[in-house]
């Protein structure tokens, strides 16, 4: 029995938080803000109303001291769901994360699980001041031991935030902050067991010519360029495919291959610098394994190898629909 | 317990400060102390002694290790095996100590095998035991990064109904340095600890080096003072004194079960050895400071105080050294027996499932090593 509701992206994600708080009494929130306020983008709103102040934490203004308590609160059987404020303010927790979140199954030879997960809101384009804005996943991508995974629509908001909870492993979830007000059917009653596994990339949207490869922000982005490139604009006429990566560590690979194969041509998008991001390291795995099916290079649109620049050049540092169809286009230059 | 008002400027001293909690002198002399009554029998003292004679010499022998070529580098907890040992002696079984990389004292009354503390130094392995059979979680290397696993594993203490009440077996002691007091985590730690009330016991050994920083690098007050910025007791106890290190931190313990929240104790000591074995004092201190130190030995006060009592006799001291020289031997053959673990263990334990990423190159790196001769075995290609 399907029961579809159109939802926005946060409130999906409250959806989500809190049917993972009804299963499972063991699962946390914590965080700046969380509690009365509901969180700074209303995603934890309510929940601390019905869940109490012992379950919905509203911590202490220090990002350290929160991932390490929740470690802590892990060690000690929990199921911490930690909120980061922004994604410029992760970077204090760093050491809790990279040091030891990742790294205490490693260290203690699978003894010890850290079922913890890091909601971080990502990414720009929403006007904002600087460390408001930023796209710090490479890092954690890099960072073996975590999960790191990104939504984009409603419906995924739903399933991966419960899919991360119930992770054994700890997960880096980001949220597309300028995506929160999108609209989406959601599926509120659904099984969980018969989602797509989190760490599945998925097709977003088939094409024949050109695979585009994305998550969290520019997923959309992506969407409103294939279907514009539908028509006799830029990219006139070209079939895109838009795969959603869904999960950046690890990597869906087969899906991706399996779509790049079919198209011979790959352009991925990120709002993160292109210099060291994610899709470089994408666009290396793609050409290994399909080399002999590449028509072209794999190319790359993203942010530029600059610090995230103030607001009122967001929209010229930030992939758009003509950056986007712009390589494209380059892509049947070869 | 006592909060000692602030606003000093002085550097800790080192001869015994007024409010230092004393209840064994140097010299061996018992002194009464009316917030610490202890209740330990002559077996007890006589037990303290010997833990504290055979963490020494665990500790000697793994320096020896170390200069041997067994061990890659080893911590040395000389000088605090009374604050070690008191207050690893204090935790009742159902209490959770975090550690720092030094605390081979602890490890050993929470029942570790000392051959599994040489493995992270031997390199076989990053943490050589599962710390939930031992209440006693793994060596953490970053400073104080584990005084905020303390407190959030408190606050599930807290969140499990298990503070205060008839029952309540269970706190949680964290570990840390003086050099630590000046990191972010710690001080994250404290205001965590006090906001939320948690039940835990803040332990900092404060040997007066962090490697070659002195204490006055780190702190212009004395750190037991600064408990008091937090919202909660700090005192400081002679870190030397192995009975009053049990005392202090016993009581503080039953606080912390019993829901009044957390308490700082500065166990004043000193590290009479290096650093770690790639350390070199001589660079940064006088010698004299050491010999100052060396009256105030940890295992010498409670050998005077049990011979001169009449609670120790000739015989039971020697039972003590045969028996230390017997854990040394052996620690030494279990170090220089210990296999390396096999290469393709690298990719074990990352997640708790294999991912696809490192299922290819586990079996690429395997594939790669069957091409050597006498493959299988890992060891050709050293």
């Amino acid at each position: 029995m399907t029961m579809p509701t159109s939802l926005t992206l946060s409130k999906a994600l409250n959806a989500g938080l809190r049917r993972a708080m009804e299963n499972d009494p063991k699962v946390l929130i914590m965080g700046e803000d969380v509690g009365k306020l509901g969180g700074v983008f209303r995603v934890t709103d309510g929940l601390q109303k019905d869940f109490g102040e012992d379950r919905v934490i509203d911590t202490p203004l220090a990002e350290s001291g929160i991932v390490g308590t929740a470690i802590g609160l892990a060690l000690r059987g929990y199921r911490p769901v930690c909120e980061i404020q922004f994604d410029g303010f992760v970077y204090p927790a760093a050491d809790q994360i990279i040091s030891q979140l990742a790294k205490m199954r490693y260290r203690s030879r699978g003894n010890v699980s850290l079922p913890v997960t890091i909601r971080i809101p990502c990414g720009g384009g929403i006007g904002a001041v600087e460390h408001h804005s930023e796209s710090p996943e490479a890092m954690f991508a890099h960072t073996a031991g975590l999960r790191v995974v990104a939504c984009a629509d409603p419906a995924d908001a739903f399933t991966m935030i419960q899919q991360s909870i119930s992770s054994d492993d700890p997960v880096i979830f980001f949220e597309p902050k300028r995506r929160y007000w999108d609209k989406g059917e959601v599926d509120v009653a659904s099984d969980l067991a018969d989602a797509l596994p989190f760490d599945r990339a998925k097709i977003a949207l088939e094409g024949t010519d050109v695979t585009l490869l994305c998550y969290g922000p520019m997923v959309r982005t992506c969407l409103e360029s294939a279907l514009a490139a539908r028509g006799d604009g830029p990219g006139n006429g070209h079939s895109i495919e838009v795969v959603d990566a869904r999960s950046l560590s690890p990597l869906d690979e087969d899906t991706i291959c399996a779509s790049v194969r079919r198209t011979g041509r790959c352009v991925i998008a990120h709002e993160a610098p292109v210099y060291g991001g994610l899709g470089a390291e994408i666009a290396a795995r793609i050409t290994e394994r399909c080399f002999y099916e590449l028509e072209a290079p794999v190319l790359r649109v993203g942010g530029f190898a600059t610090p995230y620049p103030p607001s009122r050049l967001e929209d010229y540092y930030l992939p758009d629909l003509d950056r986007i169809l712009d390589a494209v286009d380059r892509t049947f230059g070869y | 317990m006592t909060v000692e008002p602030g606003g000093a400027t002085t550097t800790a001293p080192t001869e015994a400060p007024d409010g230092l909690i004393q209840l064994l002198t140097p010299e061996g002399e018992r002194i009464d102390h009316p917030d610490y009554p202890i209740d330990l029998t002559a077996d007890d003292i006589r037990a303290m002694y010997r833990d504290l004679v055979l963490v020494r010499r665990i500790d000697t022998e793994a320096i020896s290790l170390q200069r041997q070529g067994e061990l890659g580098i080893w911590a040395s907890l000389l000088g605090q095996e009374a604050a070690q040992i008191g207050s690893g002696r204090a935790l009742g079984p159902d209490d959770m100590a975090f550690p720092t990389y030094r605390e081979h004292g602890v490890a050993w009354c929470r029942g570790i095998d000392p051959v599994k503390l040489l493995e992270l130094y031997r390199g076989v392995s990053h943490g050589g035991w599962d710390p939930k059979d031992y209440k006693f979680h793994l060596y953490t290397i970053v400073i104080g990064a584990q005084t905020l696993h303390a407190t959030g594993y408190a606050m599930g203490i807290q969140r499990d109904g298990a503070v205060g009440g008839n029952g309540a077996s269970e706190a949680v002691i964290a570990y840390f340095g003086d050099g630590a007091t000046s990191q972010g985590d710690v001080n994250e730690a404290f205001i965590w600890g006090s906001v939320f009330n948690a039940p835990i016991v803040y332990f900092c050994q404060n040997n007066q080096w962090a490697i070659s920083e002195p204490l006055e690098k780190q702190s212009r007050i004395p750190l037991y003072q600064r408990a008091r910025g937090f919202g909660f007791p700090g005192l400081r106890v002679d870190g030397n004194d192995v009975l009053a290190c049990y005392a202090v931190t016993k009581k503080a313990l039953q606080a912390a079960r019993e829901g009044q929240g957390p308490t700082l104790i500065e166990a004043l000591t000193y590290r009479m050895g290096a650093h770690t074995t790639t350390d070199d004092p001589t660079r940064y201190r006088l010698a004299s400071e050491l010999e100052v130190w060396k009256l105030k030995d940890p295992i010498e006060r409670v050998r005077a105080y049990l011979v001169r009592t009449g609670q120790a006799g000739p015989e039971f001291l020697a039972d003590v050294d045969a028996e230390a020289k017997k854990v040394g031997a052996e620690l030494r053959e279990a170090c220089r027996t210990m296999p390396d673990p096999p290469p393709l263990a690298i990719f074990d334990h990352v997640y708790a499932e294999p991912t696809a990423i490192l299922r290819t190159e586990r079996e690429q790196f395997a594939a790669y090593l069957e091409t050597f001769e006498g493959a299988g075995d890992g060891g050709e290609r050293r």
